[in-house]
């Protein structure tokens, strides 16, 4: 097989994917975390400041789940399918909340009225509630395996098969961690009052998120025993996990001594590191069968052809920095502490 | 229902939902970088006033266009499971290119454009607004490029079988510009930049009727004209072109469109008429041989129709193709008139006295909407029975093992959702509207209004 610098090419968009999901997850993921914090804070002002931290950004950071789900679909089709069929509820409703939270931030602000801006926050809050916990019951059922047919496709049934314990706690887990993302990113952007409150909520926060990090892990280890087959097998591999807990211990740590920015680099470290054990307990699959493990998908045999896979490789290498220089820009234009002016929402 | 129908009506309903935004998007941010170039340039602040009112209503179609978006990258996964893998090699090499140049333009990009007017220098503002409008440019490029691959395929060939068969790149350039891609995509821009320029024209109108920003509307009003009445008469051209297209490389969509039955007649051009699918006949006002004129410049030069291919390999719903199509070239016909008019009008220094022209155009905006939804019904409907062009069939290629309750609730949901989601933006874009053309966003986050919020919710 093809390969570049000694990595073959199913290999390197499995890292492309994996590389555009992590960016996804810590970009979204602090303003779905600074959303899910949106109906604790009682003040208008409080409300609009919280709101108008992502009010810039939120949309370009929306760019990467369109961009992750196209590398998906243009690298792996067959995973995109199976995949996607397969969760179709919980992707139905992710979408759905999707759109409703867009629009309670865009139309939010253009009435003045209290009842109307309560409603868009009580949606705007259940929206940021609602999507990591959709986003973290997909995970869980990609750890566990989907019913994965003799032809690769999903051959499963019911309404409710995605439903079931380990990936409802991977959903809250998937939540407290993008709620810890969050605060971090609103104590950066804000002051005073709202500054202070925060500094009192991400205490709650720490504890949420180690939590239900904790069961969900031992969770793991004793029930779902073949996710961490990979890493028991090699004591190399132990090195992931282990960065993993030392970047989410050092997070209260840059807390408690204000150093928030450090902090929020740190939690976005740790959202990076959880994807890469994910990556590295699957691979070289992408979808496990629950069905029969000959059916299990393997980048292998989901990838496109090495044609497409290379013009791919060749689109990210000059696309990739141009995203990136963009992304830059406006994070530039709009640091700092929130002021709100006559563009905010 | 099936799963399958069920499937058809939720993509064309969320689609068909979906293209009311994109269009008027990039129309709009064509003439919102006219006029800020026109401010740059000039430092008349009466442009600046109108690049930020019209960004305001840019900002609300944007917003709908990429949530109702990402609806569509998904259902191809979640109800078209079987096409998706058929395509993805293909597809998705144009799909994940809109992701990287396109989108990630446009939205990295859009935040300084509506929250950078007091951050930015002016210069620097206009470049993250010819940013925007570019993505958004160039989003259409990969889309067309794969909807056009659907119709005209090329640079491919099929590898496996059954359920495993699927599309691989041979030569990618080839597949990007496949046979129809360069019509289609023209047509496609011209037809955004009609229902931008139209929404423009009939808001300017209004204001004009009714005595409110009068001089800025009138000014605004002169220019979008003119830029309209350029691609009304340019759209003719790209839809002449794009009909040849259809006839060389889809002569089933051809033979529906025109409903011409006989195997290989000169055929005729209706203008208006009826297509009768169970006796296999059309009637109506038709141009003796105008079909075969039009096609081949040839007033006897035969047509391939709809007798010459088997039952099940023609569109389904003849005459629906054939209606949409007719009404979408009546409208365009419309627009040259209506555009024309009013330039005979503007030069005759009379357009902004005859108030019955000016309430047309104010009507008028709903036009190239309409074109815009018929064409594409027109492009997609003639294409059955297949998804891919005399490769892989529609009835075949939907998710087998989503059931019929599932989709039958996503889509209530998206019903639901959508008609809140088309409320909300005619209450939104009227009360812009009736706030008017001002350096502020009339949201009302400042000054006493504010102040009174702040004690009602606190």
């Amino acid at each position: 097989m093809e390969t570049l610098l000694g990595i073959d090419y199913p290999t390197w968009w499995f890292l492309v994917v994996g590389a555009l999901f992590s960016g996804y997850a810590i970009l979204d993921g602090f303003d779905f975390g600074a959303g899910a914090w949106h109906l604790f804070f009682r003040k208008e002002q409080s409300r609009r400041i919280a709101l108008n931290a992502i009010g810039p950004v939120w949309d370009g950071n929306e760019v990467w789940l369109v961009i992750g789900g196209g590398a998906l679909f243009a690298g792996f089709p067959v995973v995109y399918a199976t995949l996607f069929s397969a969760m179709y509820i919980p992707f139905m409703l992710f979408l759905c909340f999707l759109i409703l939270r867009a629009i309670s931030i865009e139309f939010r602000s253009k009435e003045p009225g209290a009842i109307w801006r309560r409603n868009w926050d009580v949606v705007y809050g259940v929206s940021s509630i609602a999507l990591p916990v959709l986003l973290g019951i997909v995970l869980g059922n990609v750890l566990e395996g989907i019913a994965v047919g003799k032809e690769l496709n999903y051959v499963g049934n019911g309404f409710f098969e995605f439903l079931n314990p380990y990936a409802l706690m991977m959903g809250v887990t998937a939540l407290s961690l993008f709620m810890l993302h969050g605060a971090i990113y609103l104590l950066l952007k804000t002051e005073d009052r709202l500054f202070a409150k925060l500094t009192i909520l991400i205490k709650g926060a720490i504890v949420f998120f180690v939590v239900s990090f904790s069961i969900t892990t031992l969770y793991t280890l004793i029930y779902v025993s073949k996710v961490a087959e990979h890493v028991k097998s090699s004591p190399v591999f132990f090195i992931l996990p282990l960065l993993g807990f030392l970047s989410i211990a050092n997070i209260p740590r840059l807390v408690i001594k204000r150093r928030f920015r450090w902090a929020f680099i740190f939690s976005s470290l740790t959202i990076a590191f959880m994807f890469g054990v994910v990556a590295l307990e699957l691979y070289p699959n992408l979808l496990l069968s629950s069905i029969d493990s000959s059916y299990t998908i393997s980048i292998y045999k989901a990838a496109s052809s090495l044609k497409t896979l290379k013009i791919m490789m060749l689109m990210v290498a000059i696309g990739g920095p141009l995203v990136l220089t963009y992304t830059a820009f406006v994070y530039r234009t709009f640091r700092g502490k929130v002021k709100l002016d006559n563009t905010s929402y | 229902m099936s799963t399958e129908i069920l499937a058809r009506i939720q993509f064309a309903f969320t689609v068909a939902f979906h293209y009311i935004y994109p269009p008027l998007s990039i129309g709009l941010g064509l003439l919102m970088v006219i006029f800020e170039s026109i401010y740059v340039r000039t430092g008349n602040k009466e442009f600046h006033t109108l690049a930020r009112f019209w960004t305001r209503i840019f900002a609300l179609t944007f917003g709908i266009g990429v949530a109702t978006g990402i609806v569509m990258e998904f259902e191809f996964g979640t109800n078209w499971a079987v096409y998706s893998r058929y395509v993805g090699d293909v597809f998705g090499s144009a799909l994940a290119a809109e992701g990287v140049f396109a989108f990630a333009l446009e939205s990295g990009f859009l935040g300084v454009l509506i929250f950078g007017w007091n951050r930015v220098r002016p210069g620097v503002h206009l470049v993250a607004t010819i940013g925007v409008f570019l993505g958004s440019m160039f989003s259409a490029i990969w889309i067309v490029v794969a909807n056009s691959w659907q119709q005209t395929p090329a640079g491919y060939h099929i590898v496996g079988k059954g359920l495993e068969a699927r599309a691989e790149i041979t030569d990618f350039w080839a597949m990007v510009f496949n046979p129809s891609t360069l019509d289609r995509i023209s047509h496609v821009y011209l037809g955004a930049f009609l229902s931008g320029t139209f929404l423009v024209l009939s808001v300017h109108a209004y204001y004009i009727i009714k005595g409110k920003h009068v001089d800025i509307s009138k000014k605004a009003f002169k220019i979008t004209l003119a830029v309209a009445t350029l691609c009304t008469l340019l759209q003719l051209f790209s839809g002449s072109k794009s009909a040849e297209g259809v006839g060389a490389h889809q002569p089933a969509k051809l033979a529906a469109m025109e409903g011409v039955w006989e195997e290989h007649q000169p055929a005729d051009m209706y203008l208006l008429g009826w297509v009768n699918k169970e006796r296999q006949t059309t009637t109506g006002l038709a141009v003796p041989n105008g079909l075969s004129y039009l096609m081949y410049r040839d007033m006897n030069h035969p047509v391939t129709g709809l007798k010459s291919f088997d039952k099940e390999d023609r569109p389904g719903q003849i005459n629906a193709v054939f209606q949409f199509y007719h009404l979408m070239i009546l409208i365009g016909m419309t627009l040259i008139g209506l555009t024309i008019f009013g330039m005979i009008q503007l030069r005759r220094g009379k357009l902004f006295e005859q108030r019955w022209l000016l309430w047309v155009f104010v009507i008028a905006a709903i036009l190239p909407q309409i074109a815009n939804k018929v064409g594409w019904y027109t492009a997609e409907m003639g294409r059955q029975p297949w998804v891919v062009y005399g490769q892989l069939r529609t009835g075949a290629a939907f998710s087998k093992h989503v059931t019929a309750s599932q989709v039958t609730f996503s889509l209530i949901l998206f019903s639901l959702l959508y008609l809140l989601l088309f409320i909300l933006f005619v209450y939104l874009l009227n009360k812009k509207l009736q706030h008017g053309i001002t350096e502020d966003d009339g949201d009302m986050n400042t000054g006493v209004r504010a102040e009174i919020t702040e004690t009602i919710v606190n």
